[in-house]
């Protein structure tokens, strides 16, 4: 039912007050069917909610239930992906899994074609190939004559602490600067979106190779290459945080700025609230919440970016063995890290659906 | 990859704040523009800005810093670095280019038949894109690279094929918005016909923000095609691209910090320029459509 | 009511006479505030000046721009950073605000005067439970020391009448109902008891029902001394409460005085313009809208008002009066104050009096529009069933109004959107003209749909963004087969029947006020000639004056075309005033039909009762409940 918009009457001369209708464009990649936006139920069935703690319950365990299918599905999805791409690459597909470079005996290449089952129906194939995927079974590197969980496994740490510190990083630059500009005078918030704007148009490999030459190689501040100790995860991290925490600052800015204007900042304010309680009391949950249309694409850009710096910076990683692996076709482990990006994906915006529940009460509802 | 959130849906909040700083910053798309047009003038002219061959290897002035001779110095095969930069204009903006425009297309097409076209064909559409969107874009990018191999029309068609999804979610976000909104429902009310009403009010409408959207994906593409040519795959040295002239010079850093200064510089303020015009689009479109 | 009337501070006796400054909570006497937008100024409140004492309601009224919810908000240091606010004298309890700095006014908000915003939906904040909100005001001013803040929590949202606090405490605003959510709002806002409460339009998103609740709600807490400002658009609304009322235009206290005089004796042709348009104190057939003259823009000095003012000579439009005292405490700023009320248009006024005898005699025409039985059903979000509309029959005759009148959730929508063949129905029929009209396949139902047309509550999101209002209309307008040339003329001939210039043509939309893209909405409407138009709510998202105009072009309309019509309110007074007969919903069902004359004087069900009890009138009572 559409309420009758009385709420237009009655609005003074532009107050800050006065939102314009704010537009979200198209919702970011979180799980597929549990997009904040739909989670919220309409206003003003009000009483209702209270008494029916018990449909509330089954409610919460539908949408666990439903969130579980969607990730199953996901997983699914990108090891389906994965068998496809691996079927289009023209040729002899033992070949292809073999990689080019290599000097494999007839003996190996049997070994390959009855465990793919090669000389079966695709169909049989796939089902076989599932089979193994589920089983925790994701093949072994000819080229480098190992199980693709094992290298995975040897280069998981280093980019987890890549990702994490660059994370880390990018969240405490955005929020130091949205909390400070936001709402500001206009020279702030001119100087606040300058530095967002270069940010987001920074290229990693660039910006890595601005860092080096400065603090490496002019400097000598930081390490060149190679070592994993912490001073040499300073400058890869930071490279991988500038760009992130641009587009973090932004969307909590505009955020917060969203959230100052509206009525219940005025009467949090009207209260008696200084301006920047109301910011860190009120404001910033809701700037927050913005952020969880972020989460698939931050996933994203961390493990796509560490592929990119792990290779300006020579480290080694996830970004550095799929590089390796596309460059020697080594279908194996690139399907390896297909696999692996989405669990972690599953894993991680699973994780911020459940918090967001936490902070927005509105969409425990659905 | 370092990605503008566009293709993760923007969120594009508008208050009366932001409108008028918007309002104050009219005059930042003229600056743009300033930058952007010599940049347009290298990628369709590239001689009128310099005489010089890009690719002439002259080893005794190799490495020369910046100077009056060679503006932006000289790589280690003593090519003029500026003339380098001005020729690899072309290759690499249309990297970007190729890739957006079938990038858009596909995920116009797409999205239209997942909001249009029934509830089977949206499951379907959506599922895949889904799934495409639960990977990085630049893994979507390199798997499709491993199929088909390196290369430049390889690389646009990877771009396009990892953007694309999140542009058919876009569109179809649209689309079902304007599918579902007063003026649609008025149109019926009147007694179009089905296909006059998505020929002459969803369509338009919903494609209007997706043309916006595409300018800044057009700086996220640019970056992702040089990302790739850094990597090695897309444009193949000596050929001039600004990624894959940076992936050349990298090794020669500690020496002549120019050569991996400029051509970044160009990709950069190539991206900022066009952030800065789609964005100005952008707020004068939200303003339009209340 | 809960709110207990333990001192009656400021009781009766000095109900009608205007507070003097000594005694007075706040006084405000020339308060200017002046917006930087850009380049541009705006002059948004204009040596405006009134006091309320403790225990006195001062209401100001005014439609949107005129400058009331600012004032509202400099009374708590809430101008925003792009005002800059000045006064002869700004003073609370004798203390000078225009000098207080950032955390002086601190101390005063919350503490010394109250803020009430518009929606607690929105004016809480929504990831809080309501009992946190109330907990701050608290905890800000250190009104209880900590351990006590949980129990002084749960006494105030009791003393606001919110049964079951402990639990309601706990919830969030979009857990509770309008009500509910509102009576939180004003304990949050009470936590620390301030002298002033400063209402801006508190019950404007309520149903009317929660509106009389939460009104007597305040009532109960002016009784108890608290001073009370209450801004709003409606005059109805504040008639009941008020003890002065001040109507503001262009930033203007065009007239201020008693609440008896000001609306018993209007002297300023706004205030006169503005009761005229309440229509619920009007029936069917009197205009609500004065002749208004569309004079020249006034100068920078003159009266705003004489733009739209009948009486408007050259020298309103150069420069402002002095006030003019009428009596005690009732002043006017106006060159040509008079008491006459307009007269009705006499053509209107006889044309509809003939019509009803008409009617009365039997004429009645024959049905054009009827549902019987229908029933629809929504799936809700939580996987249950909602029934949006059950079993409801009416009918429509040529020419005639039919009122669908309930409170939002009632399923007025969706019964016509039933109607208006956009929905199907789950059960039950609807014709058109006789024929079947639901359940049919779209392309039999299409080349019929000019029969029956729509007035939307939003005009402008009925219109494609992009079109000009001669393409919105030329739409409409092609459809009915006319040819290019001819189109134009069409679209000309129906922009000056709904009173829009032809210039009005390669406008878009968005660029037209309200009232006007209402005007394009009902020209569209009426381009295929239609028989029935359904208006869903076509003047609530409109100002009084305005409203005012529409209702009376809706009403020449259906003189002239004899189209007849499906009028969707949630207006009671609107209601009244446009329809033959009155349909009253309730959860989806029809409570009560029948002559709209009949069921306002003897209403016979229970829930028809209650909602006309709960309409405000201009009658100002004293107690009423």
């Amino acid at each position: 039912m559409k309420t009758p918009a009385k709420a237009v009457t009655g609005k003074a001369v532009p107050t800050p007050a006065e939102v314009a209708p704010s537009e979200t464009s198209a919702a970011g990649a979180t799980l597929p069917g549990t997009t904040p936006a739909e989670a919220v139920i309409a206003p003003g069935k009000g009483e209702k909610a209270g008494k029916a703690s018990k449909g509330r319950r089954s409610r919460a365990v539908r949408a666990f239930a439903r969130r579980l299918a969607a990730g199953i599905a996901v997983l699914y999805g990108a090891a389906t992906l994965a068998f496809i791409a691996l079927q289009l690459i023209p040729g002899d597909p033992v070949a292809t899994l073999l990689g080019p470079a290599t000097t494999a005996s007839e003996e190996v290449r049997e070994r390959i074609r009855a465990e793919f089952g090669f000389d079966r129906p695709v169909l049989l194939q796939y089902v076989g190939y599932l089979g193994r995927v589920v089983t925790g079974d994701l093949g072994s590197s000819y080229q480098l004559q190992r199980p693709v969980w094992q290298l995975i496994g040897d280069q998981l740490g280093a980019t987890v602490q890549l990702a994490v510190a660059a994370t880390v990083l990018a969240v405490l630059i955005a929020l130091v600067s949205a909390v400070t500009t936001a709402g500001r005078r206009r020279g702030v918030r001119a100087v606040a979106t300058a530095w967002e704007l270069v940010a987001v148009s920074l290229p990693s490999y660039w910006l890595g190779i601005l860092l080096l030459t400065a603090f490496s190689f002019q400097l000598q501040i930081f390490p060149v290459v190679g070592a994993q100790d912490l001073a040499a995860l300073v400058l890869p991290a930071l490279t991988l945080a500038l760009p992130i925490a641009g587009v973090l600052a932004q969307v909590l800015r505009e955020g917060l700025e969203a959230a100052l204007a509206q009525p219940f900042a005025i009467t949090a304010r009207a209260r008696g609230l200084s301006q920047t309680a109301v910011r860190l009391r009120h404001a910033l949950r809701h700037a927050a919440v913005q952020l969880a249309t972020l989460t698939g694409w931050l996933v994203g850009t961390l493990l796509g970016g560490a592929v990119l710096v792990e290779t300006v910076f020579g480290r080694s990683g996830i970004g550095a063995l799929t590089l390796q692996a596309v460059g020697n076709k080594d279908m194996p482990v690139v399907m390896g890290v297909v696999l692996l990006s989405a669990f972690v994906f599953v894993l991680i915006s699973t994780a911020v659906d459940l918090l967001y529940a936490v902070i927005d009460p509105r969409l425990r509802a659905g | 990859m370092s990605v503008t959130p566009v293709l993760a849906g923007l969120p594009v909040r508008t208050s009366v704040r932001s409108r008028l700083a918007l309002a104050a910053r009219r005059r930042s798309p003229v600056v743009a523009w300033a930058v952007l047009v010599p940049i347009l003038v290298a990628a369709l002219a590239p001689e009128a800005l310099t005489a010089s061959s890009p690719i002439t290897i002259d080893p005794v002035n190799a490495l020369l810093p910046p100077g009056g001779e060679h503006w932006f110095g000289t790589d280690q095969l003593g090519r003029d670095l500026f003339t380098r930069v001005v020729h690899g204009a072309r290759p690499s903006l249309l990297l970007g280019l190729g890739a957006t425009c079938l990038a858009v297309a596909g995920g116009a097409v797409f999205g239209l038949v997942a909001a249009l076209g029934g509830r089977a064909a949206d499951q379907a559409v959506m599922r895949v894109a889904d799934i495409l969107l639960s990977l990085p874009q630049l893994l979507v990018a390199l798997l499709v690279i491993t199929v088909l191999g390196g290369g430049t029309a390889n690389v646009v068609l990877a771009i396009a094929v990892a953007f694309a999804p999140g542009y058919a979610r876009i569109v179809r976000a649209e689309a079902l918005v304007v599918r579902r909104s007063g003026y649609v429902e008025a149109a019926r009310g009147l007694g179009l016909r089905r296909s006059t009403l998505i020929a002459r009010h969803i369509l338009p409408n919903a494609l209007g923000p997706l043309l916006v959207l595409a300018t800044v994906g057009f700086g996220t593409a640019l970056i992702a095609g040089s990302g790739l040519s850094f990597l090695g795959f897309g444009t193949q040295p000596p050929a001039p691209e600004w990624g894959a002239m940076l992936s050349e010079g990298r090794d020669f850093l500690q020496t002549a910090w120019w050569i991996g200064l400029f051509p970044g510089a160009a990709v950069t303020a190539t991206v900022i320029a066009v952030n800065v015009i789609g964005r100005s689009a952008q707020s004068r479109f939200t303003r339009r459509t209340p | 009511m809960t709110v207990s009337r333990r001192s009656p501070a400021g009781g009766r006796d000095r109900l009608l006479v205007p507070s003097r400054e000594e005694d007075a909570v706040i006084v405000v006497e020339g308060l200017d505030v002046v917006f930087h937008l850009g380049g541009e100024r705006i002059h948004a409140v204009r040596d405006v000046s009134f006091t309320i004492a403790p225990g006195e309601c001062l209401a100001i009224v005014g439609e949107s721009g005129s400058g009331k919810s600012v004032t509202a908000r400099t009374l708590v240091g809430l101008a925003g950073d792009r005002a800059s606010v000045s006064a002869r004298e700004l003073t609370f309890e004798g203390e000078d605000l225009s000098s207080l700095t950032e955390s002086g006014w601190r101390a005063v908000r919350g503490r010394r005067i109250g803020l009430v915003l518009q929606d607690a939906l929105v004016s809480l904040d929504p990831l809080r439970p309501v009992g946190a909100e109330v907990a701050e005001t608290l905890r800000v001013h250190r009104v209880v020391d900590r351990a006590g803040i949980g129990e002084r929590v749960l006494s105030l949202l009791a003393d606001v009448g919110i049964p079951d606090a402990d639990r309601r405490a706990r919830q969030y605003p979009h857990e509770l109902s309008g009500g509910l959510r509102q009576r939180a709002l004003i304990a949050s806002v009470l936590a620390a008891g301030p002298r002033l409460l400063v209402a801006d339009e508190p019950t404007t998103a309520l149903d009317v029902t929660v509106q009389a609740q939460i009104l007597a709600l305040l009532r109960g807490l002016k009784e108890n001394g608290t001073a009370l400002l209450l801004i709003s658009h409606d005059l109805a609304v504040v008639t009941g409460l008020a003890d002065r009322i001040a109507v503001m235009y262009g930033g203007l206290i065009v007239e201020e005085g008693p609440a008896a005089q000001v609306l018993g004796a209007p002297r300023h042709p706004y205030t006169r313009a503005l009761i005229a348009a309440v229509p619920a104190a009007h029936a069917k057939g009197t205009p609500l809208s004065a002749v208004t003259a569309a004079g020249p823009a006034p100068g920078p000095d003159g009266c705003p008002y004489a733009a739209r003012c009948a009486h408007a000579d050259q020298q309103c439009r150069d420069k402002l009066p002095d006030p003019v005292e009428i009596g005690a405490g009732h002043r006017a700023l106006c060159w040509y104050p008079s008491s006459h009320t307009p007269e009705p248009r006499p053509d209107l006024a006889r044309l509809t009096a003939a019509r009803r005898e008409a009617r009365e005699e039997g004429q009645a025409g024959e049905v054009v529009l009827a549902a019987e039985g229908v029933s629809k059903r929504f799936r809700t979000p939580g996987g249950g069933r909602h029934d949006a509309v059950r079993d409801v029959s009416f009918h429509l005759r040529a020419g005639e109004t039919l009122g669908v009148v309930g409170e939002s959730g009632s399923g007025k929508t969706t019964a016509a959107r039933i109607a208006l063949g956009l929905l199907e129905p789950d059960e039950g029929v609807v014709r058109l003209g006789g024929e079947r009209w639901s359940g049919l396949p779209e392309r039999e139902r299409r080349t019929r749909r000019r029969r029956i047309q729509a007035v939307y509550q939003d005009p402008l999101g009925s219109f494609d963004p992009r079109h000009t209002v001669e393409r919105v209309v030329g739409e409409a307008v092609a459809l009915t087969g006319a040819r290019r040339e001819e189109r134009r003329r069409r679209i000309a001939e129906l922009l000056d029947q709904v009173g829009l210039p032809t210039t009005t043509m390669g406008r878009h939309p968005r660029e037209l006020s309200g009232g006007q893209r209402q005007r394009v909405a009902i020209a569209r409407a009426l381009a295929p000639s239609p028989e029935v138009i359904v208006c869903d709510e076509p003047v609530s998202a409109l100002d009084v004056s305005i409203q005012a105009q529409i209702l009376d072009l809706l009403a020449d309309l259906q003189r002239d075309l004899a189209v007849a019509m499906l009028f969707i309110s949630h207006d009671l007074g609107v209601i009244h005033h446009v329809s033959d007969r009155i349909a009253v919903m309730k959860d989806g069902r029809i409570v009560e039909t029948g002559d709209v004359a009949e069921v306002f004087a003897t209403p016979a069900e229970p829930y028809t009762r209650e909602l006309l009890a709960a309409v405000p009138t201009l009658v100002p009572e004293r107690n009423r409940r």
